[in-house]
């Protein structure tokens, strides 16, 4: 399958037709097939410049982006913001203009409010990739997150995925839910009535414990990370009362291991919290593969956006 | 495909191919018949059901050669500015290339853009001891120095004409012609 019409921007799963899902997933299978050679590395984008715009932490989406980059051949450029005119006030527009000054063909943009990688991509001929924006999207998460399931499962539809964890606040769990509901899944949530999304569609089911969960007989639990820093807000007491009532305790991860559950969760991980040691080590964790499967399926979405391309959006 | 319509002359009918594939593949086994490390790589798309075409009749001489695939899209350099984004098919190269003699088969040699891009992806899988390069057809108008060792005929063309080669194998019938180069 071919794609006609290029698309400049990643900004959301929600705008992305079947089409262009299924050639990013497609395309993402020889991008992978290429971690095994002797040379990990093609010229596709030889001359093209990728600038990572971080303006929260991360160090594995980035490193994701900066590896997939590398291995299309790009020159990769981290823009530091902790050390930039940033902190010293200049506006995200402002920053955006110096960066098409230095003429990136490619923007990977996190932030913490959402919307803000929309604005910057109207404002750019640059090819804009939303690593993450607030509680909106983190469209790369969920199309590795896609990808990685349908390695093990081939076939989606009719599939179960339960989502645990900080539903209401997490763009992993609107992107990723998103996708695999395009993609033939059935999803349930399983979370604190504090974090549970106030607006959901009828088909997803909602838990509020563990063994109603389970006994909705998903394939997969995908585990949210717990954000520390919503600790300090009253969505739940304590890190240890989250981790009885919603971790996956050595319990749960017997309950998974009888029924050959697979495992997910996007990183990086609390021990303790979430999950423990014994839920790390369970034999169908999808984890370490959801984080080689990032570089892959981020080198098919590179590939595919096309800096300068009219946004039919 | 190209329709009948676009022909503007046949090169090569079905018999002919034959005869081209069936020298082409005296040719490997005379000098590649005591070797256990041959390899017959097909560039995509009709360098792969050429090579396969290849690989029966060497069977046919007792030759059991490796078989592997390259697909040289993210090698061209005219992929930021194509209207149609290729999906990638993916290079298949499952047995060991390092000491292997890989016999490159593409259907059509013509600048050889094709054949260098071919060659740098086949090289990132490793280092055979022997590079040689077949096609079915060795269109003149080389804009680098790659040259088949094997070939089926030699021609000359227009400018504005193309090569279409169909294969048995892929298209239903085997067949060279020349086609205008806008009509693709």
């Amino acid at each position: 399958m071919s794609l006609k019409t290029p698309r400049k921007d990643l900004l959301d799963i929600a705008s992305l037709s079947d089409e262009e899902i299924e050639f990013v997933l497609a395309n993402a299978v020889p991008f992978k097939d290429l971690f095994k050679r002797s040379v990990k590395k093609v010229p596709t984008l030889k001359g093209r410049t990728v600038l990572t715009l971080f303006y929260e932490p991360s160090t594995r989406t980035r490193s994701s982006f900066e590896v997939a980059a590398n291995r299309l051949s790009a020159d990769v450029t981290h823009f530091d913001i902790e050390s930039s005119s940033v902190v010293k006030g200049e506006s995200v527009l402002d920053t955006v203009e110096t960066l098409e000054s230095m003429r990136a063909d490619y923007i990977v943009v996190r932030h913490k409010q959402s919307g803000t990688p929309n604005l910057i991509a109207k404002n750019t001929r640059a090819s804009v990739i939303n690593a993450g924006d607030g509680w909106h999207a983190h469209p790369t998460q969920a199309l590795l997150d896609a990808f990685t399931l349908r390695e093990k499962l081939r076939d989606l539809r009719g599939a179960r995925a339960l989502i645990v964890g900080d539903i209401q606040h997490s763009r992993v769990a609107r992107s990723t839910s998103l996708i695999l509901r395009r993609l033939g899944m059935s999803l349930a949530y399983l979370a604190p009535g504090s974090m549970m999304p106030r607006e959901t569609p009828d088909e997803v089911g909602l838990f509020g414990n563990w063994d109603d969960a389970l006994s909705w007989r998903p394939d997969v639990v995908y585990l949210l990370r717990v954000q520390s820093e919503r600790l300090d807000e009253p969505f739940f007491p304590t890190a240890a009362e989250y981790h009885k009532h919603y971790g996956l305790t050595d319990a749960r991860v017997g309950i998974l291991r009888e029924r050959g559950l697979w495992l997910m969760h996007p990183g990086p991980v609390n021990r303790g919290v979430e999950i423990t040691d014994t839920g790390m080590n369970y034999e169908r964790s999808l984890i370490n593969a959801q984080v080689e499967n990032g570089i892959a399926v981020r080198m098919s979405v590179l590939y595919w956006l096309r800096p300068g391309a009219l946004e039919e959006s | 495909m190209t329709s009948a319509s676009d022909r503007i002359r046949q090169l090569l009918d079905a018999a002919g191919v034959a005869r081209c594939l069936d020298g082409i593949a005296a040719a490997i086994h005379e000098r590649w018949k005591d070797e256990p490390r041959l390899a017959l790589v097909g560039v995509y798309q009709r360098g792969v059901p050429f090579a396969r075409a290849l690989r029966q009749r060497l069977r046919d001489r007792g030759m059991e050669p490796d078989f592997g695939k390259i697909d040289i899209t993210q090698y061209r350099d005219d992929l930021q500015t194509m209207t149609v984004l290729p999906k990638l098919e993916g290079s298949e190269i499952t047995f060991d290339l390092e000491d292997a003699v890989v016999i490159l088969c593409d259907e059509v040699i013509h600048t050889a853009r094709t054949t260098r891009a071919a060659l740098e992806e086949l090289l990132g899988f490793g280092r055979p001891r022997c590079v040689q390069i077949a096609a079915l057809v060795d269109r003149a108008g080389r804009e680098l120095p790659l040259y088949p060792r094997y070939s089926g005929i030699e021609t000359d063309l227009p400018a504005g004409e193309r090569v279409c080669v169909r294969f048995v194998d892929g298209d239903g019938v085997d067949e060279v012609f020349t086609c205008p180069w806008e009509k693709k």
